[in-house]
């Protein structure tokens, strides 16, 4: 090879490199999830509905597999997503429908509820302190949703394994198996982005069961940002 | 030699009075900065001294720069005069000619080496006081306090918050930390999954956390005061995210508000696996069991 094929070569194989490099992450860059912002009624201006889901399997995506989360916006649609807004000083009213099955936790403290208002959820209409993460005596708990900037600690109850009508593909609907959780928290007074995560080492088949959806956020991570009114 | 050279050198008395200045100089620069580095910086140095631990590894900076910043001194002025005065001028274009002195060459490397030595020494031997010196010193320490031990506090690393448990209450677990002031504490650090590490900054505390391990550290509350505990091994994702605030209350403080912890977390703390000195991540059989096979404590579910 001539000295000007050589030089061109690692050129262009140098080009290539960094082409592959700005590919990925420009492609990692845009592949953020949606941000589903909680907004409030004229009537009801200190306080707004936050609905979601938990899926055992999202369904679509990169990840079918996957466990992950789905926000609903104002209109209704579902968006498979951990990204939320919600404004200052507002009580934030929190729905979850849980479709996905329990187990026990690894570390069991995450079963007490906190940082909501009354110091409880309703799970099913029922007003609990703690939800019973032994999957011999209940359904054992799917998820959890704790934002520790915020003290909030919230365990999700799994569906039991013998439900007949489990949802397999997300976003799914309350025609099938779930459970359903409800909490207000307060937002603060403050304008703050603070971060959540489920505590369930949730990712199947990773180290510890912390890879996976675990570390990708619009699975089981993600921010609540409280902006301004 | 040429003429312009051997023109440019000191006599004898002009280096001599040279040597006064510069040390003159060094020693007034040398003694004002230890002073501020001591008495005025000192008190604020890292890691402060909330802890005995905190305390010791703020004394060690100290003495540390007050021996180190002379040399850096005596270089800074010997460059700073050697500008100033040893330049060319009109008679002579290229400056002095300043030659080599066996006698200084040596008193300068044996008192830099002597310094250096002694540092070494200095250091390696303040790495184990007081009581290992707030390192994590594994499951059986060989640095212990001289006080004995008033509380024992369990540290639970896990992919990505610290929680907090305590044997001497009822073993509840809380995922804040409150330490009693003037008291021996034992940090018994672990974790559930991968490795963290538990570094308690103004205690002058840190340890690694690992599964199956029980990382002992030690440190004596001193002062009253707030302090940051951060995870300081990368552990993943939320890594970042991975610290909270401590603080040191008064004893009474401190036991009302672990009593009252107890009280409210009574129901919880019953689910919790029996106080141990390690958890096993799979012993509950959560999802993404770390030992699917050989679970090293028999518990598999
Ligand atoms: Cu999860
Ligand atoms: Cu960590």
């Amino acid at each position: 090879m001539s000295k000007g094929a050589r030089i061109g070569a690692v050129l262009v194989s140098f080009a290539a490199g960094i082409a592959l490099i700005l590919y990925g992450i420009f492609g990692y860059l845009r592949s953020s999830p949606a941000v589903v912002s909680a907004i409030p009624s004229a009537s009801q201006p200190n306080s707004v509905n936050l609905v979601m889901q938990v899926d055992g399997a999202v369904g679509v995506g990169p990840h079918p597999n996957w466990v992950g989360y789905w926000v609903q916006d104002a209109k209704g649609v579902w968006h498979q997503t951990t990204l939320v807004t919600v404004p200052v000083d507002t009580n934030v009213h929190v729905t979850v429908y849980e479709y996905d099955s329990g187990g026990a936790l690894r570390n069991p403290v995450w079963s007490q509820v906190a940082g909501v208002q009354g110091g409880t959820v309703t799970l099913n209409g029922t007003a609990d302190r703690i939800i019973n993460p032994n999957p011999t005596t209940g359904n054992g708990i799917a998820h959890t949703f704790v934002v520790p900037g915020l003290g909030i600690q919230v365990p999700l109850y799994g569906v039991g394994a013998s439900a007949k009508n489990f949802c397999s593909t997300g976003p799914c609907n309350t025609s099938e198996a779930h459970t359903v959780t409800k909490f207000t928290f307060f937002s603060g007074s403050q304008t703050h982005k603070y971060r959540w995560q489920c505590f369930v080492p949730c990712g199947l088949g990773y180290l510890n069961g912390n890879g996976g959806p675990m570390t990708s956020l619009g699975y089981m991570g993600g921010f609540i940002e409280v902006v301004g009114k | 030699m040429t003429t312009t050279e051997s023109t440019s050198e000191f006599t004898q008395a002009e280096g001599r009075s040279h040597v006064r200045k510069i040390v003159g100089i060094w020693l007034v620069v040398a003694i004002i900065a230890d002073y501020f580095v001591w008495f005025v910086y000192g008190p604020h140095m890292p890691p402060g001294a909330m802890t005995d631990q905190a305390r010791g590894q703020q004394f060690d900076i100290k003495v540390i720069s007050v021996l180190a910043i002379p040399v850096l001194l005596f270089l800074w002025t010997f460059g700073f005069y050697s500008i100033a005065k040893f330049r060319g001028g009109r008679d002579r274009p290229d400056g002095y000619y300043v030659k080599g002195n066996v006698k200084t060459q040596t008193a300068w490397y044996v008192i830099t080496a002597t310094l250096v030595l002694f540092l070494a020494g200095f250091g390696t031997y303040e790495l184990i006081v007081p009581a290992g010196a707030g390192g994590g010193e594994g499951p059986s320490p060989i640095w212990t306090p001289s006080t004995p031990v008033k509380l024992v506090v369990q540290v639970i690393a896990q992919q990505w918050r610290f929680t907090y448990r305590w044997p001497q209450f009822g073993g509840m677990e809380t995922t804040s930390i409150n330490l009693p002031v003037n008291t021996q504490i034992q940090f018994d650090v672990t974790s559930i999954d991968v490795i963290h590490d538990f570094w308690a900054y103004q205690l002058g505390v840190k340890a690694d956390a690992n599964p199956d391990v029980n990382n002992v550290a030690y440190a004596k509350t001193l002062q009253l005061g707030r302090f940051t505990v951060r995870c300081d091994e990368l552990c993943g994702i939320w890594h970042g995210a991975m610290y909270n605030y401590g603080n040191v209350v008064s004893q009474q403080q401190f036991y009302n508000w672990a009593t009252q912890m107890q009280k409210q977390n009574a129901t919880v703390t019953k689910l919790l696996p029996k106080f141990a000195l390690t958890y096993t991540p799979s012993y509950t059989g959560a999802g993404g069991g770390y030992y699917p096979s050989g679970d090293p404590n028999g518990t598999t579910a």
